[in-house]
């Protein structure tokens, strides 16, 4: 709603769209930080839940699944550590560089036990996928009510 | 040499930030390079294949959109750190791009555009004779 209200007056006064846009600029320089710099919060994670298992999910472009190293500690901590390069161009120069370089390394604590034997993981147009089966022992048990 | 515009792109900008739930599409984040032969456009487009990627010239204006679709339906969300949706960001190009020349590549999310500067703008090395 707000959104098409601001793009209605951006169609009316080309100027306030250009102000939008230096406003947008400087605040997408803050916005950019180095993978290295913002330890602990990088990737963005995404988990749900299921009855039998959790499902953990983060978009990385641009890596490669032998970039990433995937780790459950505890039986209820997911580590993601990786890496992404930094493409090589000989000479030239850059106009823009809002995309983030360098290593990173995550710990999310999970929500239930899991079973790190079983923990599955695909990389899919640089979408990280990783399945969690639960624990046998935390998974919901429907007891038997037996009448007198 | 190429500045951004879109009057789309600080609307949606805008209602990501406010985490608006009718979001028109996300503004991905784009590296831009050039030397003397083209320009070259790194996009982050996680989850758009190729075929759901669009890439439009008209007029100067190059558009670049993704579609996204929904990942996951079942279960319980239990954290949710990133929104997944469509992409779309605009450039404007100098009149040096050859707009026929311009080609794509979409690897592992990323998207690489080339676009290579038309004959008579690219720089030449001029010999000096003794």
């Amino acid at each position: 709603m707000v959104g098409s209200r601001w793009q209605a007056f951006g169609l009316t006064t080309p100027d306030w769209s250009r102000l939008q846009n230096e406003v947008e600029k400087a605040f997408e320089r803050f916005g950019r930080t180095p993978f290295g710099l913002s330890q602990g919060t990088y990737p963005a994670l995404n988990l749900w839940e299921e009855e039998h298992q959790l499902h953990v999910e983060a978009e990385l472009p641009g890596l490669e699944l032998e970039d990433l190293e995937i780790y459950v500690n505890n039986d209820n901590q997911l580590t993601i550590k990786g890496q992404r390069k930094q493409p090589e161009l000989p000479q030239g120069l850059w106009h823009r560089q809002e995309r983030g370089y360098g290593s990173f390394s995550r710990t999310l604590e999970l929500p239930t036990l899991v079973d790190p034997a079983n923990v599955t993981a695909s990389f899919k147009h640089g979408i990280l996928h990783i399945t969690l089966p639960k624990k046998e022992a935390v998974k919901p048990r429907r007891i038997e009510v037996k009448a007198e | 040499m190429i500045d951004t515009m879109s009057r789309n792109e600080s609307c949606c900008q805008a209602s990501k930030a406010r985490g608006a739930a009718a979001i028109v599409a996300y503004k991905p984040r784009f590296d831009v390079w050039e030397d003397d032969n083209e320009v070259t456009l790194l996009g982050d487009l996680p989850g758009v294949l190729p075929e759901d990627l669009e890439i439009r010239y008209q007029d100067q204006q190059l558009t670049i959109s993704g579609k996204v679709p929904p990942r996951h339906e079942q279960g319980m969300l239990r954290l949710s750190e990133y929104g997944v949706g469509d992409f779309q960001r605009s450039f404007t190009l100098a009149d040096t791009i050859d707009p026929d020349q311009i080609s794509a590549d979409l690897k592992n999310g990323v998207l690489t555009l080339h676009l290579p500067k038309k004959e008579e703008v690219k720089s030449r090395r001029i010999t000096v004779q003794a």
